[in-house]
């Protein structure tokens, strides 16, 4: 088991009081707060190392690109993937368009994605088809929340060029079970890439991108305790070379003469210009300390908390909790029946607690449940039972404010 | 003859005095002033009377009748609908120079001002700019 009470003093921020009360923090879904050693690690950076890597001879150019290269080793350990398969991105959005806008697809071209799918997971590829005169489909869900993955017989064919899938759902924390329908889906057409968006899983357990064996997977740094504007785009060694750059420059090339440019064979040619490299050694403290601690350890508790919170609101009957099983990440999102998200989200906030509320970038998904939006607890690591006590407490209290 | 706007808002200032640093008070009385705001007309509730804010809906519709302007508005979260309420008692059936010269200083006075953050997603702002602009085009009408 995790020590709690130690962890939560790595965090400076949560310390802080809102609104005169000490912050409960549950909105980690939208992203995680920063512990010690990722802060410390920005501030040494520009104190004692900045230098732009990859340029220079100098003793500092050499040292940061070290750092940077280390930083790639150790995502690609964290994901089991080669470091030539690890592309520095600014986040899943980022990575997610980098992978739209890198492919082309004769016309008449279909992509799959899912009813659950972050617009962040539907947008490039709604592009990608009007560009390409393609066809987005959509596998759909059940009301519980999980993936009718029996329909995937019959959205798969021979025209299909992409499955792009989420690993967690964002707003319900379902956990789709991406290795079978890998699996599946090759077995039906080799042929179809598959992307993983794996911006809500990588927090929770362990990822293996081999044995996943998924084309692409792609996530955020921010969610993972390390600084915003970082992200991951894994690309399986055999399909790099069918994705297109989408954006050139600095960094990407061998050799440039105004008649014809050759570009490096490896994950920099996606990496054009300086890179946020503060936040990429960020990333690399943020899984040092998630592996000093053990994603397995962190993910049993944080299945505790959602155990534990889920068993409590299932108390309250006012409320309306979509995905109301344990097959999920350590997310819930619910409704006060009768009462709008935003009423319920804005008390909270006077309590000091910090939930989401509203469609969390899923519209097509709110459209399935027929609502405006939910409100959405997600806990992560350093969350606690007693943090969990005191929001039961405030939620009935907000409830009865409303009725 | 309605008060001036000046008026009201001490009025509203010293309604909501009472409940001094009890926030959970005045949450509580917000709520009734939403639940109390007097019911659109549902024919009023059209696409382009919705002031889109992120996560809660605003309707407002306003009219001009001897030279004043009037509003009745709804929206779909309550607390938001406390502020309508607030607005509204305010603005409604004022001239349009004063509608549109008025700072509405009472909500920070009553400890709302973090209603009318730009990152606040209740669509508060674009509603008391609507309602600015819909009195500057009424009146030149």
């Amino acid at each position: 088991m995790i020590d709690v009470e130690k962890i939560r003093k790595e965090f400076p921020i949560l310390n802080r009081q809102v609104n005169k009360s000490s912050l409960v923090y549950f909105d980690n879904g939208a992203t995680t707060q920063k512990p010690r050693g990722v802060i410390n690690g920005i501030v040494k950076y520009y104190s004692e190392q900045n230098a732009n890597i990859h340029r220079g001879v100098h003793t500092l150019s050499r040292e940061a690109t070290e750092l940077y290269e280390k930083a790639r080793k150790a995502v690609s350990d964290f994901i089991n993937a080669n470091d030539s398969e690890i592309i520095f991105t600014s986040g899943t959005t980022d990575s997610i368009n980098i992978v739209a806008n890198g492919l082309n697809f004769p016309t008449g071209s279909e992509i799959i994605v899912s009813q659950m799918e972050h617009h962040s997971n539907i947008l490039p590829w709604q592009l990608s088809c009007e560009r390409n005169n393609g066809k987005l489909r959509v596998i759909p869900i059940n009301q519980d929340g999980t993936l009718q993955v029996d329909r995937l017989k019959e959205l798969v064919n021979d025209k299909t060029r992409v499955l792009a899938l989420t690993h967690v759902s964002n707003t319900l924390g379902v956990i789709n079970p991406v290795k079978e329908i890998i699996k599946e889906v090759k077995k039906i057409n080799p042929n179809i890439l598959i992307l993983i968006d794996g911006a809500q899983s990588v927090p929770h357990m362990k990822i293996d991108v081999k044995d996943l064996d998924c084309d692409f997977f792609v996530f955020s740094g921010h969610k993972i305790y390390a600084p915003t504007g970082t992200g991951v785009l894994f690309i399986k060694e055999n399909v790099l070379g069918k994705l297109q750059m989408s954006k050139t420059g600095g960094g990407t090339i061998k050799s440039v003469t105004f008649e014809k440019t050759e570009y490096v064979d490896g994950p920099m040619r996606f990496e054009a210009g300086t890179p946020n490299i503060e936040g990429v050694l960020g990333m690399a403290d943020a899984i040092n300390f998630i592996n000093s601690l053990g994603i397995k350890e962190i993910a049993a508790h944080e299945h505790e908390l959602l155990c534990y919170a889920q068993t409590m609101l299932n108390g309250i009957s006012e409320l309306e909790i979509y995905a109301n099983h344990l097959n999920k990440a350590s997310v819930i999102s619910f409704n006060v029946k009768n009462q709008h998200p935003f009423d319920v989200g804005t008390l909270l906030d006077k309590y000091g607690i910090a939930v989401r509320t509203g469609h969390h970038c899923t519209q097509p998904l709110m459209q399935f449940y027929g609502i405006q939006g939910t409100i959405r607890a997600s806990f992560a690591l350093y969350n606690t039972k007693e943090e969990i006590d005191y929001f039961i407490e405030k939620l009935k209290k907000a409830i009865t404010m409303l009725n | 003859m309605k008060s001036d706007i000046t008026d009201i808002e001490e009025e509203i200032i010293s309604e909501f005095e009472i409940f001094g640093d009890d926030w959970e008070g005045k949450y509580e009385h917000l709520i009734d002033l939403g639940r109390t705001l007097p019911l659109i007309n549902e024919k009023c509730k059209i696409e382009e009377n919705i002031i889109k804010g992120c996560q809660s809906r605003v309707w407002l519709n306003s009219e001009l009748k001897d030279g004043k302007i009037y509003f009745t508005a709804d929206a779909d979260a309550i607390i938001t609908k406390g502020m309508v309420a607030l607005m509204i008692r305010v603005l409604s059936g004022q001239t349009a120079k004063e509608i549109i010269d008025t700072k509405l200083e009472f909500i920070d006075k009553i400890g709302f001002k973090e209603h009318l953050s730009p990152t606040r997603a209740n669509g508060l702002v674009s509603m008391i700019n609507r309602m600015k602009l819909d009195a500057i085009k009424l009146s030149e009408k």
